[in-house]
């Protein structure tokens, strides 16, 4: 078996489970947002239905999409949030604090082996310290608030083996762009995504996240990469046990396996209006850019500003260019404050924002006007995701963000990072 | 979902309409009805006012792509769309359809519709009939434990009959 379906089959208190069979598992996680999450449905329906949620201690809260609210509605909307978690007895509630599953990776809540949904269809980016972690509706998510359980159709795998060793100013996001270039927007629909290979094995675990984080722009069901040393450090650093490991047998089988080559990779960017129109950085560098956005689940961890950072020193935002930084926690905001790092960004002209959703949702924080073109390190282009749908998102690494930033089209950063 | 007979105009759309076209994020704050007004408003301007209540959407491959965000199915209820055809969905969408009782068809003869036709949708059978053109295609059944919450009218309903049972 793979280990999505060794992690089902233990959920669901099987020996065994095959591709195709529906099965019910037990929920170790659920995690709700502002923006979908008890005020759509969840908090109405479980009075209606006179049910309170099955275990506070498996479920999560939260508020990061209108945090800081922008409108009166969305501080509305926080609030409302804010008081039925505190209703339900959910200790795990948090506001002002990160995107969701930025705050699920760093407290330690999302572990290997897990079976964790949540009302936000990025929650795949648990999948990076080797869970089944799927995003779902808020429909759904009132039926595991009142049964603890969740149906699910075991997903055929799809392997992608990444080798070689990505070069100077090729990141995650690059080789996660490619991948989606590769598969396509639909095209692992119902499927889970195994990410293996060289190339994965030494990631980081902070750039690890941005590859899960975006199996749900192919379609996929869940995109995982198995624990191994560098999870357990990350679980050491921050003191949680990880509990148990899975892992796919030697002749588990796969729908398919891809291979692709992380050595000859160049910096990618992915074109609107979808996030599977990626080309090389060399066929779309010198487009005019209005805005270079650093931020969200996906860009906006300390690996990310680091990396801007160091293509920033002792440089400046071009003119008539804004760069935007959002940092994905308080945490991750607290470390890149401590290192220095967004003292350079401001420095070079950077606006340093709140951690949040914001423009990545097309909320607030950053909106684009019609005829605006942005380069973001988030993970969908789609029409009016950031604002105006005349407006345009180039999707990129942090690294090529900071470089286009500084040229005000957009740049390959390998030149900034020789020498 | 509704049971019986459904019938209603297509209004036909191409592949990979996503979350964000659906329904924007800047509206998710609005109340329902607001919601539903801006439904479908990134691909078509103005299309809860052009259409009548009832009408269905037609549409190529990967309908729905993008959000978990439920606001999607409230925008096209509020709307009044009738149901999705298509050739495939996203599968966030689809359950979240399935679980909120907005019918959804997959469906391999979509090119056989066109902008305007009037359509028949029996869900009990499985079937869609094209009035304008006097054909009729199947659906391809769902998974037993689906069929069981289309039946039951979503989740909240089957819930209920759970909860009561229990």
């Amino acid at each position: 078996m793979t280990i999505t379906e060794k992690i089902l089959a233990s959920a669901a208190g099987k020996e065994k489970v095959a591709p195709g069979e529906i099965v019910t598992v037990k929920v170790d996680l659920a995690m709700m947002t502002d923006i979908i999450g008890p005020r759509i449905e969840i908090a109405e329906r479980l009075k209606e239905l006179g049910a309170r949620v099955w275990d506070p201690e498996k479920v999560v809260v939260v508020s990061d999409h209108y945090t800081p609210p922008a409108t009166a509605r969305q501080a509305d909307i926080v609030k409302f949030t804010r008081e039925w978690a505190q209703s339900q007895g959910i200790q795990r509630y948090h506001e002002y604090e990160g995107a969701c599953h930025q705050i699920l990776a760093e407290k330690g809540y999302i572990k290997p082996g897990m079976v964790a949904v949540g009302t936000d269809s990025h929650t795949c980016m648990g999948g990076a310290v080797g869970a089944f972690a799927t995003g779902i509706g808020s429909t759904e998510m009132l039926g595991v608030l009142v049964t603890g359980e969740i149906w699910f159709k075991v997903p055929a795998t799809i392997k992608v083996i990444w080798e070689g060793k990505p070069g100077a100013g090729v990141m995650a996001k690059d080789l996660i762009l490619k991948t989606c270039g590769v598969i396509g927007h639909a095209g692992a629909t119902y499927r889970a995504l195994e990410f293996t290979g060289p190339a994965i094995n030494a990631l980081p675990m902070d750039e690890r996240w941005c590859i899960a984080n975006m199996a749900v722009e192919m379609g996929a069901k869940n995109g995982i990469i198995e624990a191994d040393e560098v999870t357990a450090a990350f679980f050491q650093k921050i003191g949680v046990d990880e509990g148990k490991h899975f892992s796919s047998d030697p002749d588990a089988a796969y729908l398919q396996i891809i291979r692709l080559d992380a050595g000859q990779l160049e910096p990618q960017v992915a074109c609107p209006p979808a996030v599977d129109q990626v080309h090389p950085i060399r066929e779309v560098a010198g487009e005019r850019i209005d805005q270079a956005y650093v931020g969200s689940c996906t860009g906006g961890r300390l690996n990310d500003l680091k990396a801007v950072a160091k293509i920033l020193e002792g440089r400046k935002v071009a003119k008539n260019v804004r760069l935007l930084v959002s940092p994905a926690s308080r945490d991750v905001y607290l470390e890149a404050l401590k290192a220095g790092l967004l003292e350079t960004i401001a420095a070079a002209g950077g606006v340093i924002l709140a951690p949040t959703c914001g423009a990545c949702v097309g909320a607030h924080s950053g909106l684009l006007a019609a005829g605006e073109r942005c380069i973001s390190a988030t993970n969908r282009n789609f029409v009016g995701r950031m604002g105006s749908p005349q407006a345009e998102v180039y999707l990129a690494s942090p690294a090529t963000v900071a470089a286009s930033a500084i040229e005000g089209r957009i740049a390959d950063p390998r030149p900034y990072l020789e020498g | 979902m509704p049971q019986g007979v459904l019938r209603g105009k297509a209004w036909k759309f191409g592949d990979n309409i996503n979350t964000d076209l659906i329904s924007p994020a800047q509206y998710m704050e609005l109340d329902y009805e607001s919601i539903g007004r801006h439904a479908m408003e990134g691909v078509m301007p103005g299309f809860a006012d052009r259409i009548s209540k009832g009408d269905f959407i037609v549409a190529g491959e990967n309908f729905g792509s993008g959000s978990s965000r439920e606001t999607a199915q409230i925008a096209l209820k509020y709307a009044g769309v009738g149901g999705v055809i298509a050739k495939s969905f996203a599968r966030i969408f689809f359950r979240n359809s399935i679980n909120t009782g907005l019918p959804v068809l997959e469906l391999q003869e979509v090119d056989r519709i066109d902008q305007g036709d009037e359509l028949e949708i029996d869900l009990a059978k499985g079937e869609v009939k094209n009035l304008s053109k006097n054909e009729s295609y199947a659906v391809p059944p769902l998974p037993p434990n689906v069929r069981e919450l289309v039946e039951a009218g979503g989740l909240i309903p089957y819930l209920k009959a759970k909860l009561q049972n229990t």
